[in-house]
């Protein structure tokens, strides 16, 4: 049995250790009402533009778009793959990137196939070790992303597939359900085609609206297909947020809670010793007492 | 009088949202003025101030680009950015303003420089003009 002096020590900075889990518990569960927050408000606008888009794909027959419509043949497919800067939020890096290999090595037989796209520090470090093609990364995204922190990586990502250098886009991030389970989801950005299919569920509907396109269906129609593509990156980039903080959150809690019984099994078997300590002393004297009688 | 209901939203969470007698916005056709009852329209906007009119009052925001879209009630603009004059930070748009008249007189013109330097001109002047007349 280790002796007094050394159980004490253990508890105090067991202890310690529970002081910061718990406050890192409690940080993570503000900043994941500010990523909740953040989130909402960002919904209409993603949502008003998938109206729009949804009228104007399905009012004119004409009115059709490179970004809308399956490519022929994929030649490249490029990953978005949303990870952390930090650590310490239990499996929501690795269960994300387990995932991400397992559909690229499904898919793809050559690193000439495919294209990463990386957020977060943790994503990145683990391409580079793997000497995977990552051809845009971005690392210390705010906690409170703001659409401008990340407008150039979207951009530029929108931009690769009408140049055709990608062929089709996924992006693979968290989804959040709740603060205590969050998803692997892996979503498909580019082409657009889900746009077809909520066209013609439209079209069933009686309540759609007959605009006026200024200057025209095409051109605003050009216009807008980026912009939506883009805001869908950053509203995953802010259901990924979310779901960092409640990953890192539950896994703060349950090293709190771990914390909690080590200290509790500690402080038994401390006074344990001490209660040994004591009756082999008691029993020290009655035996030096009964040997001078 | 009457009254439609006007919301301005980015991505970064809504600007504005209540009743206004009209909303005047900047498109690449030349200005438009929406009064309740205009016909369902979407329209791309450039850089420029949305003005919503109600009671006498006139509310400017700095928009940067998107689109509005017009329905029977309602109107929405939809903007990567939209400040309200009181969120813009004037010497941050007078900097901005410097930059990119340095950066204009500096650059050729077929350079891809001077397309941006110029739409950052455009913004700097916007947020000016509507931080300046409230």
């Amino acid at each position: 049995m280790s002796s007094l002096k050394e159980i004490k020590t253990r508890i105090g900075s067991t202890k310690k250790t529970k002081q910061i889990t718990k406050a890192m518990e409690m940080v993570s569960a503000a900043k994941l009402n500010k990523a909740q927050a953040n989130a909402e408000a960002f919904q209409p606008y993603t949502d008003k533009i998938r109206e729009v888009v949804t009228s104007i794909a399905m009012g004119s027959e004409t009115a059709s778009h490179p970004m809308l419509e399956d490519r022929e043949e994929v030649r490249r497919t490029g990953y978005i793959v949303i990870t952390s800067d930090r650590g310490l939020c239990g499996a929501y890096n690795s269960g994300l990137l387990r995932e991400t290999m397992k559909r690229i090595n499904e898919r793809h037989s050559s690193p000439d196939e495919y294209g990463l796209i990386v957020m977060g520090r943790v994503g990145m470090e683990f391409f580079q070790k793997r000497d995977m093609p990552v051809m845009q990364e971005i690392t210390a995204v705010p906690d409170q992303p703001e659409y401008n922190d990340i407008k150039k990586l979207a951009s530029t990502t929108v931009k690769m597939f009408e140049d055709e250098i990608f062929d089709e886009v996924y992006i693979h991030y968290n989804h959040f359900i709740s603060a205590i389970s969050q998803r692997v989801t892996e979503t498909k950005l580019l082409p657009l085609t889900a746009v077809q299919g909520d066209a013609e569920a439209a079209e069933e509907s009686p309540e759609t609206l007959d605009y006026i396109y200024e200057p025209s269906a095409d051109v605003i129609l050009e216009q807008l297909l980026p912009h939506y593509a883009e805001s869908l990156i950053f509203g995953a980039l802010l259901d990924g947020k979310a779901s960092e903080f409640g990953a890192r959150m539950s896994a703060m809690r349950s090293a709190t809670d771990n914390a909690d019984s080590m200290i509790d099994d500690l402080t038994l078997s401390y006074n344990r010793a001490r209660q040994a300590e004591i009756t082999q002393e008691i029993n020290e004297i009655v035996g030096g007492a009964k040997a001078q009688q | 009088m009457n009254t439609i209901e006007a919301n301005v939203v980015t991505p970064d969470g809504s600007v504005f949202n209540g009743q206004v007698e009209m909303v005047s916005v900047k498109t690449p056709e030349g200005g438009l003025g929406i009064l309740p009852g205009h016909l369902p329209l979407v329209s791309l906007l450039t850089i420029g101030p949305v003005r919503l009119k109600s009671a006498g009052n006139i509310q400017p925001v700095a928009v940067s680009g998107g689109f509005v879209e017009v329905r029977k009630d309602e109107v929405n603009v939809l903007a990567e950015s939209a400040e309200l004059p009181s969120d813009i930070d004037i010497t941050r748009a007078r900097a901005a303003k410097e930059r990119a008249e340095r950066r204009l007189a500096e650059a050729k013109k077929e350079n891809l420089d001077f397309a941006r330097a110029e739409l950052a001109l455009k913004r700097a002047v916007n947020r000016l003009e509507v931080a300046e007349n409230k």
